[in-house]
């Protein structure tokens, strides 16, 4: 496989990744690279197993086969408290924001920093509101997470998941659900803190145009493959069906508008069984 | 009938996974106990919800169970004109069962259910896994104060529910059927022995809140993630801690009141 | 912060009375108050048929409880019943010639030994005896020499 980004310059790094839910493959023999510095996008029809992937990346699950490294470590064969560690080092942003029900905004942000962290009460105030701040949520501090709209709460979960400085972060699904002024103020967001922090991102979407405007690579995934690669410009232009049909909307194509069955005909006139 | 062996084995083999994962669980929890210690405002706003919500259903039912039993225990004795040992009567079966049994299926059904479905929903929306993504452990965290409380909780909860119940007998014995109020104390206190009955009966809540305890945070954190799966697994934790508690009950009575 | 304090002091206030209630359960409902074992002495007794006597009947002097059964065991040699009797070490002025019975309590009540004192100026001490014992009256038989006599008599 034609490989463009730099095994030395990537954070993480997906070698030969295999992994099933029941009878059913997620992912076959996938390899990734995710590179210092950028947004790396991974798009695909929904039911690829994109979240799945990012589960594997944060520890969560374990691949069948392959190994996922991350700064240097085999992620599957780190001893819990390195992994728990590592994880310190990984912001993730869940697709529901995920933010705990019974804390406010501010306890919210301030999670992290009190479980991890034996700074004053003063100092966090501090870099609670810094993180607010640069999420334009300060005024928020005091409500609670059922007080806010989806678009708010995932900003907020941003902010918890800066909160400790990490070096990555991983967006699941940023944009789903989300109006268009929400949506901008997200890309915004996304790619302004990748600069200004520094940080790696890898972006879980299938919003081919708000990902496109701030990925520097993307990688589009169906059924378990890896159909097409490289940046926003190539995958456009891309001639592989699969990504045009996904790129485009097309209704049908490679990816098929049935559901797999027996043909339409047959089972219309097939009589006995229920089924 | 090949299909009901199938359907048979089936469930034996889920049903030992489950209890695989709910002693694995179990373990967990208890490992994760002495970091609770530490942050005591963990555990106080977990007795909060535990104990103190369930503090009026207690004493309320304990109230009106002491009063049902001092006035059935009232007609029965009267027959034989034992009257007098009415009190002996309340206060043995408060202490020996009532006590702890009911106010255990209360607790599951008020505390248990809550937890369960506080639980399945932190599953649901992401916080358990978001929390774990954080690098805290969800279980150290959330799961480990939930069930110290409970399990500190329940012979306080029990002890208040015998003892609101002994004065209801008593308001309804010498008040209401005039049994004598020194005989109702006086004969309790001779024939209710400290160590056999007040303690067995301490050791029974202790025993009914750490299985309560357990079987409302483990279905909730085993839950099917959505909608019907958390209420289905509060359903489940109010049925499996009942029967668990009434079998329990028995065998505990065996050991403890058998010799008798 | 307000509503953590009023939350502390609900929680303070729940574990405060669920030790009350643990008090009164010891103290006001069981026999703990009444009677502890650590301050007791122990006197035996021989009788001929000590009945429905059990471990923990009561021990009483005059109607009041000065203590309880703490033993019973069978002599195979003089097919006697031996039964321990532990007794609060505040009652330490009962007569060596003291008698113990066994009664009922009322028709169908328990039994306890009954000690009735004597005259004698010395005292029973920790590890005494009890010379003189009345047996248990069993019902069955004492119905039974009733009905034997009241035949007798009719004859």
């Amino acid at each position: 496989m034609d490989n463009s980004v730099s095994p030395q310059n990537s954070l993480v790094s997906v070698q030969n990744l295999s992994f099933s839910r029941g009878n059913k493959k997620i992912f076959d023999d996938i390899s990734l690279e995710f590179e210092r510095g950028k947004i790396t996008a991974i798009m695909g029809p929904s039911g690829t197993g994109k979240t799945t992937l990012l589960k594997l990346i944060g520890g969560q699950l374990f691949p069948e086969q392959g190994a996922i490294v991350v700064d240097g470590n085999n992620v599957h064969r780190l001893r819990r408290s390195e992994l728990y560690n590592l994880r310190k080092r990984m912001g993730m942003l869940f697709q529901s924001g995920a933010l705990l029900t019974d804390m406010s905004v501010f306890d919210n942000v301030a999670f992290p920093l009190r479980e991890h962290t034996h700074l004053p009460e003063s100092m966090i105030r501090t870099l609670v509101l810094m993180k607010l701040q640069a999420v334009g949520l300060r005024g928020a501090r005091n409500l609670m997470p059922n007080e806010l709209s989806g678009g708010m709460a995932r900003r907020i979960a941003l902010a918890r998941a800066i909160a400790l400085d990490p070096m990555m972060i991983m967006y699941d699904e940023p944009f789903t659900g989300q109006d268009p002024i929400s949506k901008g103020a997200l890309v915004h967001l996304i790619k302004s803190l990748n600069t200004i922090l520094g940080l790696t991102s890898i972006v879980v979407s299938h919003d081919v145009y708000e990902t496109a405007a701030i990925a520097d690579y993307i990688y589009v995934i169906s059924e378990g493959k890896i159909v097409g690669q490289g940046t926003p410009k190539e995958i456009e232009q891309s001639e592989s069906e699969w990504v045009q049909q996904f790129m485009t909307g097309a209704a049908d194509g490679p990816a098929h508008f049935h559901y797999p069955a027996k043909d339409y005909v047959d089972d219309l006139l097939s009589t006995g069984k229920r089924y | 009938m090949t299909e009901f062996l199938q359907q048979l084995g089936k469930n034996t083999r889920t049903s030992f996974t489950k209890l695989g994962r709910g002693t694995f669980f179990l373990v967990q929890t208890i490992s994760g106990i002495p970091s609770v210690l530490p942050r005591p405002r963990l555990l106080l706003n977990q007795m909060y919800s535990v104990g103190v919500l369930s503090f009026l259903i207690i004493t309320i039912s304990g109230l009106f169970v002491g009063m049902v039993l001092g006035l059935q225990g009232y007609y029965t004795l009267s027959d034989f004109g034992a009257e007098e040992s009415l009190g002996v009567m309340v206060a043995a079966s408060l202490v020996r069962e009532l006590g702890p049994v009911v106010s255990a299926l209360l607790f599951a059904g008020r505390a248990g259910s809550a937890l369960t479905a506080e639980i399945g929903l932190m599953k649901a929306t992401e916080q358990l896994s978001g929390m774990e993504m954080m690098a805290v452990d969800p279980i150290k965290r959330i799961i480990s104060p939930r069930f110290l409380a409970g399990f500190l909780s329940m012979p306080l909860l029990a002890a208040l529910f015998s003892a609101v119940g002994i004065i209801g007998g008593q308001l309804v014995g010498s008040g209401l059927l005039g049994v004598d109020e020194g005989a109702y104390w006086s004969q309790m206190q001779a024939k209710l022995d400290f160590h056999d009955d007040i303690i067995n009966g301490v050791i029974k809540s202790i025993v009914f809140g750490f299985v309560a305890s357990w079987i409302a945070l483990f279905e909730g954190y085993d839950a099917i993630p959505t909608s019907e799966g958390v209420s289905r697994a509060t359903t489940r934790t109010v049925v499996n801690s009942a029967f668990s508690i009434l079998g329990l009950d028995f065998i505990l009575t065996t050991l403890m009141f058998g010799d008798k | 912060m307000q509503h953590t304090s009023t939350q502390d002091t609900l929680v303070g206030l729940f574990v405060a009375s669920g030790i009350v209630g643990l008090f009164f359960l010891a103290l006001q409902v069981s026999n703990l108050s009444s009677f502890t074992e650590q301050d007791s002495y122990t006197v035996t007794a021989r009788f001929e048929n000590s009945g429905g006597l059990k471990v923990k009947s009561p021990v009483s002097v005059a109607g009041v409880k000065i203590g309880k059964v703490s033993a019973i065991s069978f002599d195979p040699k003089t097919y006697e019943s031996i039964v321990q009797l532990s007794i609060d070490s505040k009652y330490n002025t009962l007569p060596d010639d003291t008698t113990a019975s066994v009664f009922t309590a009322g028709l169908l009540g328990e039994q306890y030994v009954n000690l009735e004192a004597g005259g004698s100026d010395e005292f029973l001490k920790n590890g005494g005896k009890i010379e003189i014992t009345q047996s248990a009256i069993i019902l069955e038989k004492a119905l039974g020499q009733f009905l034997f006599k009241s035949a007798e008599e009719k004859k």
